[in-house]
């Protein structure tokens, strides 16, 4: 991680963008299962209904260990290589 | 293996601050004056030091004012840590100690571990083994407990571990971030790609001054952001400066937040105005500005980099950003950078800043602004003074159009070749002013606004005056003193420049000098 010293007078916090919204969904799409209980339930259903929706989307399906931790750098990395989207599940 | 620590640290008995990490990997030996054992391998110290100079720095640390006067005339050179805050983030127990990162620290005088040490440093630095009586030293010494260690020093130093000279807000760039796009979404950026400020690059930028870091040198507008030294080193580290151009920054800084100069109307105005830094004065040469060849242009680190941390300074510290209260109609590039030096030696006249009321020794920036420029002024054929100085003025005839005078001011460089023509003729920079000022001179009727043009001067401006006032003759500028002189460029190429100025008087921006901090 490296850190950076604000170069500003500090009257606006920090932010971070979110990524550019193309308005269309292409490539790969990784669902993100926190492994709460059913969240698996969950992205089946919406996996079922958006391949229906997006027949020439490739979907893989990902799992964080623990829902009380974040995900570990390696799997945000292999997500991130691996997809253009990320649909999280937060089941309950 | 203790984790190094950076820090920033006056030299003893000196302005002069020194920050690790340095440009060059360094041994941090840490003493105490009234130690035997540090007294007894002061000679080693100052061996090692001469041993590798140029390649490996050998900072040592004392630790009381009194002790570190007498070792700086054993060594030369002392660090003063006598706030003992350096010796207590590197937990130093005992001194002598001898830390380099990557390797364990040496603690106390053990003669074969610092003879190992040596020659293993020598080995990976290319240098041959030193020349030092290794036998003639005691094999074993314990060395003394360190001050910061002393338990009347624990809870101060405890208090202030977390003073450190850098206060402004850290924030962390996560592991899958690329920190240039981070800078770049976060608005930091003028464009180009930016250094990534770190503390320790701050740090070694703070280093170039013997200010305190958290003075401030001035507020500046739009937002009124305090810009203190740390601020506008931040922004210097961004723009891409080295330690020894902080100064001009910081002048130029202090310069542009004046009621003078108004930056914040010079950074608002639709008129796309941008400052531009003359440097004057010992510090041109000390930094390696350019004032020759291609001195307006790129590829020159000093004069890009000042230019553009004071340009970034404005955006980050005051606020000013295009869209918001930048409001350019055009804008142009010296809002990147514009900063170059004038070439004193190869001009027969006194130079900017003595003009100014500064002594030739002094280092000086001199702040203009301009919104358009350099304009190039070709004259390959006028043979004497007269003729060159009447070109000149009929180019500066341009400036917001030809009908346009009293309206601003400009900043003309003349080059070399041109200069060889006026001390020819003897032509003193009083002489090309009053000989600018005959050749534009216009009269009134001439300057109204008409069916060619709506510029100039307002048509009820004419009525009731008569016909002998609508001849009398108004030059292109209010005073004289309007055009400004420096020499700069080429040897070869009869082509001076001019830049355009913006609005004057109390609506507009004056030019504004500034003395630079002494070298230390």
């Amino acid at each position: 991680m490296t850190v950076i010293l604000d170069p500003t007078n500090e009257r606006v916090p920090v932010t971070r963008q979110v990524t550019e919204r193309s308005g269309a969904i292409r490539g790969t799409v990784a669902f993100l299962d926190i492994s709460k209980p059913r969240g698996n339930v969950l992205i089946d259903q919406m996996q079922t209904l958006l391949a229906e929706r997006l027949p020439d989307v490739e979907f893989k399906r990902y799992a964080k260990p623990t829902f009380t931790k974040p995900a570990p750098e390696a799997l945000r990395e292999e997500v991130r290589e691996a997809a253009d989207f990320v649909i999280e599940a937060l089941a309950d | 293996m203790i984790s190094p620590q950076p820090y920033l640290l006056h030299v003893s008995g000196s302005d002069k601050q020194v920050s690790y990490p340095g440009e060059r990997p360094a041994m941090i030996v840490f003493v105490k004056e009234d130690c035997p054992t540090c007294r007894e391998i002061l000679p080693v110290i100052s061996a090692v030091r001469r041993h590798f100079d140029g390649h490996v720095d050998v900072h040592v640390l004392g630790q009381t004012e009194a002790g570190n006067a007498v070792l700086t005339e054993a060594l030369g050179e002392v660090l003063d840590d006598s706030a003992l805050k350096v010796a207590y983030a590197y937990d130093i127990d005992t001194v002598p100690t001898l830390c380099f990162e990557g390797s364990p620290p040496l603690v106390g005088f053990v003669r074969d571990e610092w003879q190992a040490f040596v020659e293993a440093q020598s080995q990976a630095a290319g240098l041959d083994s030193p020349d030092i009586d290794w036998s003639g030293l005691p094999a074993w010494r314990p060395g003394c407990g360190s001050l910061s260690a002393d338990p009347a020093n624990a809870a101060r130093l405890q208090a202030e571990a977390e003073n450190s000279p850098l206060r402004a807000r850290r924030i962390e760039v996560g592991a899958l971030d690329d920190e240039f796009e981070f800078m770049f979404d976060q608005g930091f950026s003028d464009g180009l790609p930016l250094v990534p400020p770190t503390p320790e690059r701050v740090l070694r930028m703070l280093s170039g001054t013997s200010r305190d870091p958290q003075e401030v040198i001035s507020v500046m507008p739009p937002n009124m952001g305090d810009a203190t030294v740390e601020k506008i080193a931040i922004n210097a580290v961004m723009a891409g400066c080295k330690p020894a151009y902080l100064p001009v920054v910081l002048a130029a800084v202090q310069a542009i937040c004046t009621d003078a100069y108004n930056i914040h109307g010079v950074m608002a105005t639709t008129m796309g105005a941008s400052p531009v830094l003359v440097v004057n004065g010992p510090i041109r040469e000390r930094i390696g500005m350019n004032m020759g060849l291609g001195a307006l242009g790129q590829g020159n680190r000093a004069n890009a980099t000042i230019g553009r941390a004071v340009r970034l300074a404005v955006r980050n510290i005051g606020g000013a950003q295009p869209g918001g209260t930048e409001r350019s109609t055009l804008g142009n590039p010296m809002k990147f950078t514009m900063c170059f030096a004038e070439w004193e030696e190869r001009s027969p006249w006194e130079p900017m800043h003595v003009e100014r009321g500064y002594e030739a020794g002094e280092s000086v920036v001199t702040l203009y602004t301009a919104t358009s420029g350099p304009m190039l002024m070709v004259d390959q054929t006028s043979r004497t003074a007269p003729q060159l100085a009447g070109s000149f003025g009929l180019a500066l005839e341009s400036i917001f159009g030809p009908k346009q005078h009293y309206a601003s001011d400009t900043l003309v460089v003349v080059c070399p070749e041109h200069i060889d023509t006026f001390v020819r003729d003897g032509y003193s920079k009083a002489d090309i002013r009053a000989r600018i000022q005959e050749v534009t001179a216009r009269p009134i009727r001439e300057l109204l606004e008409n069916e060619v043009s709506g510029t100039g001067f307002p048509a009820k401006f004419a009525e009731g005056k008569s016909a002998e006032e609508l001849e009398r003759l108004v030059p292109k500028f209010r005073a004289p003193e309007d055009i400004h002189i420096a020499v700069a460029g080429a040897d070869a190429g009869k082509f001076s420049g001019a830049f355009h100025g913006w609005a004057i008087g109390d609506i507009g921006s004056r030019s504004v000098s500034q003395a630079i901090d002494p070298f230390f």
